[in-house]
């Protein structure tokens, strides 16, 4: 026994004694790959179309003067004159840059004004702004989840989201698109999991993440349904309004205006500013409780510059023009359901969203085999298109990062500023597009 | 090292303090301020942990007033700030309305002075905005790439002297969402300790490995780099599919510049890559104003990857990636950046293109060239006058950052024999309490200084940073000079007892000295 305990521990040799001449060898014929793979020429991803002059109504690309049916324009602000003297003024007033993090000396009162604004609109306590619309949700869900904590997301979330919980760490669960039984089932699963190990399960932190209205696939989340969820499960539910905020509503609050339901019991929503405001950055609103402790813990708040005054000033103008005008939302969802109906119908596509969503895909009814294929074919739809004066775009996905990854698609994007007419000549020539390059 | 255990007993008294207040908070002796959870949601699992909000609650609270100080004026030299107050200590701010108008801006980051609202590049902007309006509302592959972004691009490589450039629009997400593109599982990451916490989440979302090595120290990073070569992966012992160094140009909190030359003879034996990240230096370095490459005149080929960002030197905002072709076909291709988020805004590209062509001299005027030499003279300038007086200054020579030392007792220096440079200026305290007094009377004598704390700095060092920009006269520095003088006998932050002798026939040492204490 005694020998046992002074004899050495027997252990795995880790290193194996290299001279210093192998050593040498070893760095010679090591090779390491190009830091780059080379692209292929003819990549669909690689060759941008160039717009010359503003992104607008009436926009021209690659030198062909088209109807815009692809930025997400939706109140039609990109243009709008009182915007850019809101923006002119601010410019005037404040140069461009704020040389600085919100910490630093990068706090404007056109900052804490937007943020005031932003939470009386929304309804709610406090509100945060954020540089840039994708770090807006990716820095707000690692401010919250952390290593250990549960997620359920669902199954169709945009890059920002699943790029956010990456950052985050914590186990994540996907559940079906839009399927409350399948959410059920796992918040099922783990409450019984939670009463094997109840003290675990008082630390655990659990969240729903879900999006308003969903990038990929055009559709709502039946939120009613989750918040009955929430209180019977204790989940907290962070809400991503992107595409919603300033769509869905009376007054364009968003989808809880939509269902009618208390602001209050969705613990965050986050929304970018790029679609309804023509602005750039994003913002998360909620009760102070919440939102202040991103002040401290949200990255991409406290390490990155904060938002250009004269931005902010075309916010906040933006902000003014949808308070002032509540019936373009009305106008905006007759014209997506008016082009909703004249879509349907077209041999070889087939529409996917709802009818009053304004950002919709159309995507093919059979596909030719490989992605490559329904690529290159709806390139060729999206190129007869444009040569008679409508600009579409493909839905463009990073192919090997996407967790689920939807099918090709059109994206066809509804703005207010495109008349009755433009969408019927739109519906049409789509009709003929996928006639003659899918038949 | 009295000071040290000082600071300790300090950081001890005030965590007992927090334990009482939340003793009396929970039993309702002292009313509880911070905002609290829902009541119909006071059985779920609380959100914060508690031990987290306590340095929050407790000790952030108490200097919040140093932070996040709102502005109503142009960031330039001169600035106005709003005035408020705390009636119940931090918790809540009122704004008296009344604006304090002229403080010395010492804060923002401002090299060049381009942060300005009249002038060539602000009308540039103005024109730019009135035409193509403040947004895109849409992603770079998708329909939101303007003719603007094509000329940005070319303008960027032209002048940093690549073959091609792509440009994002924030500084934070270019390295974020870049960095997984260009390495994933397999691949190696070395990373210096100091690094910023962009380059640090780019590096964890990759997925790859992650090895760090101590800041500026060339021997460590050799040894990482053998031995990854010659060991393999950690456990299959398979080959590394590629190594990637990160480094930074000038590092925000220390003020030392990168030792450049010989990390690339590293990168070079070792066949590794090299991933430059300029934020702090690029305008600001070098003769001409393109960066640390051109400070230690070197070839920009040899850097695989220089990423920068237009915040600080060029008054706008975004990032960009230059390099060669391949390099920025595929990030066209591949970056999460162009996929997913939209591109940069029209006028805030403008002001870019008209700023580096003014640094470039190309709009006609030396107005570029004397702003990057008017930095270099206040930064020398200004660095020897606080030696003078007393100060202890950390960080380059010739780096924008300086730092002030208060008691250290070991403190290392780099330095340098070439002659531009950028300057921020970093004052080092002991204590973070000691720097939000220093910030506080700098405030009164109107001169905003930047005081930085627990979780970007170690726990016992704390610094206020001064940021010299061209746009600061000699006028400006003497008067801040004369106030950090005052403030600094009044908070005995002078420690310097011996004169620094510089080397300078080795060029890139590391002088260790000691320090007596006063």
């Amino acid at each position: 026994i005694i020998r046992l305990l002074f004899s050495k521990t027997y252990k795995l040799q880790e290193r194996s004694d290299l001279t210093l001449k192998e050593k040498e060898e070893l760095i010679e014929e090591w090779q390491p790959e190009p830091l780059v793979p080379p692209v292929p020429k003819d990549h669909p991803a690689l060759n941008y179309n160039i717009v010359s002059g503003p992104p607008t109504h009436i926009i021209t690309v690659n030198g062909k003067e088209c109807i815009n049916f692809a930025s997400f324009n939706f109140l039609g602000l990109l243009n709008n004159e009182k915007v850019k003297s809101a923006a002119q003024a601010s410019l005037k007033k404040y140069g461009v840059g704020t040389c600085g993090p919100r910490g630093f000396y990068g706090t404007f009162d056109v900052h804490l004004e937007l943020e005031e604004r932003l939470a009386k609109f929304m309804r709610t306590e406090e509100a945060i702004i954020y540089s840039y619309g994708f770090a807006t949700i990716a820095s707000a869900i690692p401010a919250y989840s952390k290593r250990g904590d549960i997620v359920f997301v669902d199954e169709a979330a945009c890059f920002a989201i699943q790029k956010g919980l990456q950052a985050s760490r914590s186990n994540i669960k996907l559940f079906k698109h839009n399927d409350m039984a399948d959410l059920e089932r796992l918040l099922k699963e783990q409450e019984t999991e939670d009463q094997k190990n109840p003290r675990k399960a008082r630390v655990t932190r659990r969240f729903i993440v879900v999006e308003g209205l969903y990038m990929n696939t055009g559709d709502i989340c039946p939120l009613p349904e989750l918040i009955k969820l929430k209180y019977k499960y204790k989940v907290r539910i962070f809400l991503e309004e992107s595409l919603s905020f300033g769509v869905l509503g009376e007054h364009g609050r968003g989808i809880t205006e939509h269902f009618g339901i208390n602001i209050d019991d969705i613990d965050l929503i986050s929304a970018n500013m790029e679609n309804s405001l023509a602005s750039i950055g994003g913002f998360c609103c909620g009760r102070s409780f919440i939102i202040d402790h991103q002040r401290l813990s949200g990255q991409g708040y406290c390490f990155s510059a904060s938002l250009p005054p004269l931005l902010a000033a075309a916010a906040i103008e933006a902000l003014n023009i949808m308070e002032d005008n509540p019936d373009i939302f009305q106008t905006l969802r007759a014209k997506c359901e008016r082009i909703h109906k004249a879509l349907q119908g077209i041999s070889g596509l087939k529409v996917v969203g709802e009818s009053f969503s304004p950002a919709l895909h159309l995507q093919l009814e059979e596909s030719c085999g490989s992605r490559e294929n329904d690529v290159k074919l709806l390139k060729r739809v999206v190129d007869y298109c444009m040569n008679s004066g409508i600009a579409l775009t493909q839905a463009r996905y990073l192919e090997k990062e996407e967790k689920s990854l939807p099918p090709p698609s059109i994206r066809v994007v509804i703005t207010v500023e495109q008349t009755e007419q433009e969408l019927d000549k739109a519906a049409s020539l789509l009709k003929e597009a996928a006639q003659s390059v899918l038949n | 090292m009295l000071v040290a255990v000082l600071t300790y007993v300090g950081y001890g008294v005030l965590t007992l303090f927090g334990y009482l207040r939340d003793f009396m908070r929970q039993w309702k002796i002292e009313k509880c301020q911070n905002a609290t959870e829902r009541e119909e949601q006071k059985d779920f699992v609380p959100l914060y942990q508690d031990f987290e909000n306590f340095y929050n609650r407790n000790l952030y609270m108490r200097i919040r007033d140093s932070w996040n100080r709102p502005i109503c004026s142009v960031p330039g030299a001169k600035v106005d700030m709003m005035e408020r107050v705390s009636h119940d200590y931090n918790w809540t701010f009122t704004y008296t309305g009344r604006v304090i108008k002229d403080i010395i801006n010492m804060g923002s980051y401002n090299y060049l002075g381009f942060a300005q609202k009249t002038g060539a590049c602000q009308e540039a902007a103005a024109k730019v905005l009135s035409q193509y309006g403040a947004g895109v509302c849409s992603t770079r592959q998708e329909m939101g790439n303007l003719d603007k972004h094509e000329e940005l691009e070319k303008l960027v490589a032209r002048f940093l002297g690549v073959e091609s450039a792509m440009a994002y629009g924030m500084g934070f997400a270019t390295n974020s969402m870049n960095i997984p593109a260009l390495v994933g599982k397999g691949c190696l990451i070395l990373s210096d300790e100091l690094n910023h916490a962009s380059l640090v989440l780019g590096a964890r979302l990759s997925g790859a490995t992650i090895r760090i090595f101590k800041h500026n120290n060339m021997q460590s990073l050799e040894k990482l780099l053998k031995d990854a070569i010659v060991h393999g992966q950690p456990r299959t012992r398979r080959p590394w599919k590629k190594i990637l160094i990160l480094v930074e140009g000038i590092y925000s909190m220390e003020g030392s510049i990168v030792r450049l030359p010989e990390v690339i003879a590293l990168k070079k034996k070792y066949k590794s890559y090299l991933y430059l990240d300029e934020a702090h230096s690029i305008g600001a370095l070098g003769p001409s104003g393109r960066g640390v490459v051109e400070y230690f005149g070197l070839n920009p080929e040899d850097v695989d990857v220089m990423m920068g960002t237009f915040t600080k030197s060029f008054g706008a905002a975004g990032g960009y990636i230059g390099g060669k072709k391949e390099l920025i076909d595929y990030l066209r291709t591949y970056s999460h950046s162009a996929a997913y988020a939209t591109s940069m805004s029209p006028p805030v590209v403008e002001q870019i293109i008209t700023s580096v062509k003014c640094i470039m001299g190309e709009d006609g005027t030396t107005v570029g060239r004397a702003r990057v030499q008017q930095l270099a003279e206040n930064t020398r300038y200004f660095r020897r006058r606080l030696k003078e007086m007393g100060f202890i200054i950390y960080g380059n020579e010739d780096s924008l950052l300086l730092s002030l030392l208060s008691r250290i007792k070991y403190g290392t220096f780099y330095n340098s024999s070439c002659s531009c440079s950028a300057t921020t200026g970093i004052i080092v305290m002991i204590s973070l309490s000691l720097g939000s007094a220093f910030g506080r009377e700098m405030l009164k004598r109107n001169i905003g200084v930047v005081v930085v704390g627990f979780p970007a700095t170690p726990i016992i060092e704390s610094r206020a940073r001064f940021c010299l920009s061209a746009a600061h006269t000699k006028e400006m520095l003497d008067t801040a000079l004369k106030e950090i003088n005052e403030v600094g006998d009044l908070l005995q932050l002078k420690y310097s007892r011996r004169r620094l002798v510089p080397l300078l026939d080795r060029p890139f040492d590391e002088t260790t000295y000691e320090e007596t204490e006063d």
